[in-house]
């Protein structure tokens, strides 16, 4: 057997790494490794001269394994990987270590450790890769038609733009209608147009749509599957459908937080959420002449840390409504900060004030208080200008409150296998780069169901999942990582341990050559290890991460270890 | 029927994503990029709010994912002459400025940049470095080639030099270029200009320009990050002391009928960033952010401003400086400012104050970039009075210019961060997907 041929290539990531890591060190301790038979410090391995070198030195060297000892496997690892295949090495046959996020940044201010850490963590990856086996990737077929689940504005949109690229869309709506949230609310900003200019017509091009089946009152009841097979349950007055999906777009909303008990709602008649009053004042109607609205009301609290986003929006909105039904009306607005970012909601903001909109700041230390026994008569607020506690007198008190989490997003989460996070909103793959979607692939989201969103902002957010969501549907098939599991029927004890734990159903146990065991459906497997972990007879065995390699690590380490005790 | 290819001008992060995602929708994408190396604004960043992610880790995959895509065709140092047709059917004219290099033989060594004895003020570290006439823009520049700048080379002036020829070992210097002109027909185009800062010396009550000690945002990223001129090393302008207080000015011509009437957005964000890497870097340091409103509105924005005051000694003080003067002595700047003060009986007053700092950070507003008003004008695309790219309904399509076929995504078309640019950027491309119908499988590979 030819002799397996390591080359690690350590990264100092500019000063990101070799700030704090000495890299000469690890690099001349990798040297002496088993198989090591080329080393090199990169000043960024990503660049295109570190790809290239990599590159260069899997020919030149004949390297048969690839380390890499740089930042993060996240971003990273498939551009090592690519760069492998792309010099004629199969890309299972790479391995990456971590010395940025395990060493250099959480041992930041221990430099000498950081650096023996950053050895240990080369010599394990070293000792896993001398076990590395090529693997083969396979395809499978993406159904052609994708789920979005909710109605409303987010939903409507990404339907529309699916189906407006050629692509057969079915919407899962609970309520009886679509629209949304926004089906209550009178007018729109930053436009100030009635809601129903907007909705109206993107209901009937949605209704009207030939590649778009809506399915009203109705519920997912169940998701299994994996990006290109999905299969879904959706429930209608207690008939279940079954249907194949490829890809899932999750537009589920959000519902305006009720402020029970807080500055008299709930108790006082004349103290509403904006929403309320969206609802039930109309133009025309008779209005109260002295309306005082309250911001932040249970939201940049302890409880809920988050700001609503869009809130300070609605206050405004409201408010030069108010003015304009009637200009006589007092309208004052109290806040602890206006969040009119951007043009167009800061030109709103300037308007409202040149209306005579009062803006009041008000200190979360130091809250407003709603005054009256039966109904609220007026405001107490402290008034930084003037410096002293006035009231201001009222005929109805709105209070500002932020959109919170459906009660079911929970649930939704669980069953999709998609995280929530500490808010209790949909949680992104990745906060910044990869916004609208989930770390699990073939999963998107939208809209308010992964925090508040204005309508501007939900439809963006719409089309862009309707991108993703679109491309692995136009291509027809994606490529599944070959980190699946096998069972190794001789030593199968036919227990059932892994059926029971795997979430994607991919384990069956079935009649073989070696009687009554384990059988893996590849295709199914997401490699998330679950069975191996629970497999008692050590039958389950994931490629990349089989015992062979995971225990040369230890050993690796334990080797180390020793060392260090004798020393 | 319509062509599969789409125009993107401009390669900052929004550019990028609308790249790769047009690519992988299978169409063809010409990646128009003024500058010697995509990657826009974002490079220039060293962390990024709210979870601090080091700018240049994140987007370096990115910059790399696009340019080796085998759908997209990278035009860089290069700009859009003219457009003519309709959506479906533009005739796209771009011109590639001469770099003097041969980008297939140039393997970006960097000898020559060494051995050439031409410096200039570096504008990727916003002038707060020096680089040569032929350069790399930052180390990660994709494409990782040199580039021959003729305003100052020596042999462009003088006629004579030419060492960098002499150096390259792998003879890619051509001083005999010319400029490449380029016809295209795209289906679509896709425009991610970003933006500029506003210089600040407009609003003499800050001394931009005069108060050594009075830096801007963009500078304050090149100096805290640990691949700048400085090695992440918070030296100030006068004397490179570190600073131990330090003040933060928001809405610089921001939010100011005067100068800008809109919120730049990300500023109160990056802002409290910044407070927090100077404290990382030195634990001892204070921060001051004299702020209008604070506008943290983002997922984990909130939060971050909570570490910011509980772990990174943030003071969140709300008032707008009226100005800053100088302790000719020190050097130090002195911030001008009222603030309420209570007594006993919870009254309060209004009253001037001043704090001394040793560095001021001035977080000026950030404005679209120009440079696209002749093509704007030329397509009839409209503009808004501030100069951002007008959407035809900002409700029901926020990424649809005035002119059908033709789209708009990231801080050109209306202030915003990171995440909502990627966001924007792939909606652009849907948006295009509608239009063009893109069919064909993208490579296997891709
Ligand atoms: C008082 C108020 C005023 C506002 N005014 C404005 C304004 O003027 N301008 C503006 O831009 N924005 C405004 N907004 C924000 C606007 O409401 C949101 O941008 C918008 O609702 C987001 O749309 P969405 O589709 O993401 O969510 P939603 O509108 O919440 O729609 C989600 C849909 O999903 C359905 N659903 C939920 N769970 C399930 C499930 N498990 N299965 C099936 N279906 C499900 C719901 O029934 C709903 O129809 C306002 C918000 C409030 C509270
Ligand atoms: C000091 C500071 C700190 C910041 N920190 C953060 C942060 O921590 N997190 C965050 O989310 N956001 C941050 N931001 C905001 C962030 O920089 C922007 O959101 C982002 O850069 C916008 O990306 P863009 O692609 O739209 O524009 P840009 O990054 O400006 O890219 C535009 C690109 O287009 C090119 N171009 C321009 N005109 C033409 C033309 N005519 N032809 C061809 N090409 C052209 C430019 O050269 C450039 O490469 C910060 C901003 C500042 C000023
Ligand atoms: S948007 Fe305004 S009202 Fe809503 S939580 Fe934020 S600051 Fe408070
Ligand atoms: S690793 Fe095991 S438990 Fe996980 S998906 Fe595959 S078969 Fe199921
Ligand atoms: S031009 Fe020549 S010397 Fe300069 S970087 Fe390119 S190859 Fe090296
Ligand atoms: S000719 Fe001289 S000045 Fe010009 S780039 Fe070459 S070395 Fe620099
Ligand atoms: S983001 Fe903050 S600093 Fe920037 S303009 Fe808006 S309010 Fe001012």
């Amino acid at each position: 057997m030819p002799r397996t041929r390591v080359g690690v290539f350590v990264c100092h990531c500019g000063n990101n790494i070799a700030g704090v890591v000495r890299v000469p060190e690890v690099v001349e301790d990798a040297r002496n490794l088993p198989n090591v038979v080329y080393v090199e410090d990169s000043l960024y391995a990503c660049s295109e001269e570190g790809l290239s070198s990599i590159k260069e030195q899997i020919a030149k060297q004949n390297l048969s394994r690839v380390v890499v000892a740089s930042c993060t496997p996240r971003t990273h690892e498939p551009l090592f990987k690519d760069a492998c295949e792309e010099a004629g090495l199969n890309r299972y046959l790479f391995e990456f270590v971590n010395i940025r996020e395990h060493c250099s940044w959480v041992h930041r201010h221990d430099p000498a450790r950081a650096t023996e850490k950053a050895k240990e963590l080369v010599r394990m990856g070293v000792a896993k890769a001398r076990y590395l086996e090529p693997q083969e990737e396979f395809e499978s077929e993406v159904f052609p038609a994708a789920l979005v689940v909710g109605g409303g504005v987010a939903g409507m949109t990404a339907a529309l733009s699916l189906a407006n690229q050629g692509i057969q869309v079915y919407v899962v709506e609970r309520e009886g209608q679509l629209g949304g949230l926004v089906r209550e609310v009178r007018t729109l900003f930053p436009t100030e147009q009635d809601t129903g200019e907007l909705l109206g017509p993107l209901i009937e091009q949605v209704r009207s749509h030939p590649q778009i089946t809506v399915y009203l009152g109705s519920e997912v009841e169940n998701i299994e599957g994996f990006i290109g097979d999905f299969d879904v349950a959706v429930a209608t007055d207690g008939q279940v459908r079954e249907l194949k999906m490829g890809t899932v777009i999750v537009a589920t909303g959000a519902k305006e937080f009720k402020p029970l008990g807080m500055y008299g709602y709930s108790g006082l008649p004349n103290v509403v959420t904006q929403l309320e009053f969206e609802k039930s004042f109309k133009r025309g109607a008779d209005l109260p002449p002295n309306v005082v609205m309250i911001n932040c009301v249970g939201a940049r609290v302890p409880e809920r840390t988050y700001c609503g986003r869009l809130c300070c929006s609605t206050a405004i909105k409201n408010a030069i409504w108010l003015k304009e039904q009637d200009p006589d009306a007092k309208v004052s607005v109290l806040h602890r900060d206006v969040m009119a970012y951007g043009v167009d909601i800061e030109e709103f903001y300037r308007g409202a004030m040149e209306l005579g909109i009062r803006f009041l700041r008000y200190d979360v230390q130091n809250p407003p208080e709603v005054l009256g026994e039966k109904r609220a008569e007026g405001v107490k607020v402290h008034h930084q200008l003037m410096g002293k506690q006035i009231i201001l007198p009222a005929d109805l008190v709105v209070l500002t409150t932020p959109l919170v989490p459906r009660e079911d997003s929970e649930r939704l989460s669980k069953m999709m296998k998609v995280p929530v996070g500490t808010e209790g909103f949909f949680l992104e793959a990745h906060l910044k780069l990869r916004p609208i979607e989930f770390s699990t692939d073939g999963i998107y989201v939208c809209g308010s169901a992964r925090y508040p969103s204005s309508i501007p902002e939900s439809v963006s957010q719409a089309y862009a999942a309707a991108a993703k969501a679109a491309i692995p549907i136009r291509d027809g098939s994606v490529r599944v990582e070959a980190i699946t599991v096998f069972c190794d029927e001789r030593t199968c004890s036919a227990c059932g341990n892994c059926v029971e734990v795997c979430p994607f159903g991919a384990v069956e146990l079935q009649e073989g050559r070696f009687g009554r065991t384990a059988s893996v459906n590849v295709t199914q497997c997401r490699g998330c290890g679950c069975c191996v972990a629970a497999c008692r007879s050590g039958a389950m065995q994931q490629r990349g991460f089989d015992d062979r390699q995971l225990l040369s690590m230890i050993g690796a380490l334990a080797d180390e270890m020793v060392s260090v005790g004798g020393r | 029927m319509s062509s599969q290819s789409v125009l993107v001008i401009g390669g900052g992060i929004a550019g990028i994503q609308a790249s790769i995602d047009l690519a992988n929708m299978g169409l063809q994408v010409y990646l128009v990029e003024r500058t010697p190396s995509i990657g826009g604004r974002m490079a220039q960043l060293d962390k990024t709010f709210p979870t601090n992610d080091c700018s240049m880790c994140i987007l370096a995959p990115k910059m790399i994912e696009c340019a080796g895509h085998d759908n997209v065709h990278l035009l860089t140092y290069s700009e859009v002459d003219e457009v003519r047709g309709e959506a479906g059917d533009f005739q796209v004219t771009v011109r590639g400025k001469p770099r003097y290099i041969d980008l297939a033989k140039c393997t970006g060594c960097g000898e020559c940049a060494e051995k050439c004895p031409r410096r200039v003020s570096d504008e990727f570290n916003m002038g707060l470095d020096k680089r040569k006439a032929v350069y790399m823009p930052f180390p990660q520049a994709v494409p990782r080639k040199m580039t021959i700048d003729a305003e100052n080379c020596l042999y462009f002036a003088k006629g004579r030099c030419r060492v960098c020829e002499e150096t390259c070992q792998a003879s890619a210097i051509d001083f005999e270029q010319q400029e490449e002109v380029l016809e295209l027909e795209v289906g679509a185009i896709v425009i991610a200009t970003g933006f500029d800062p506003y210089d600040p010396a407009a609003l003499k009550e800050y001394g931009y320009g005069e108060i050594e000690n009075a830096i801007t945002g963009l500078e304050y990223e090149r100096l805290i990050c640990a691949s700048g001129p400085t090695e992440g090393h918070l030296g100030r302008p006068s004397d490179g002391r570190v600073p131990q207080m330090i003040a933060f000015i928001q809405c610089v011509g921001s939010r100011d009928v005067n100068y800008k009437a809109y919120c730049s957005s990300v500023c109160c964000m990056h802002a409290t960033k910044e407070a927090i890497l100077a404290n990382e870097h030195y634990p001892d340091l204070k921060s001051f952010i004299f702020y209008t409103d604070m506008r943290a509105v983002g997922k984990q924005f909130q939060e971050y401003i909570i570490r910011a005051k509980e772990q990174y000694h943030a003071s969140y003080i709300r008032s707008r400086p009226g100005k800053i003067t100088v302790d000719e002595q020190s050097g130090n700047p002195i911030v001008w400012y009222d603030e309420t003060v209570f007594s006993e009986a919870g009254d309060s007053v209004r009253r001037v104050a001043s704090k001394e700092v040793e560095l001021v950070i001035l977080c000026q507003a950030l404005v679209p970039r120009g440079v696209h008003r002749e093509i704007a004008e030329k397509l009839g695309l409209e503009m808004d009075e501030s100069g951002f790219l007008a959407v035809r309904d900002r409700l029901e399509c926020p990424v649809d210019t005035s002119v059908p076929g033709i789209f708009a995504c990231g801080f050109c078309q209306s202030p915003q961060d990171i995440p909502d640019s990627v966001v924007q950027a792939s909606a652009a491309a849907a948006r295009v997907a509608e239009l063009l119908r893109p069919n064909s499988r993208r490579p296997r590979d891709a």
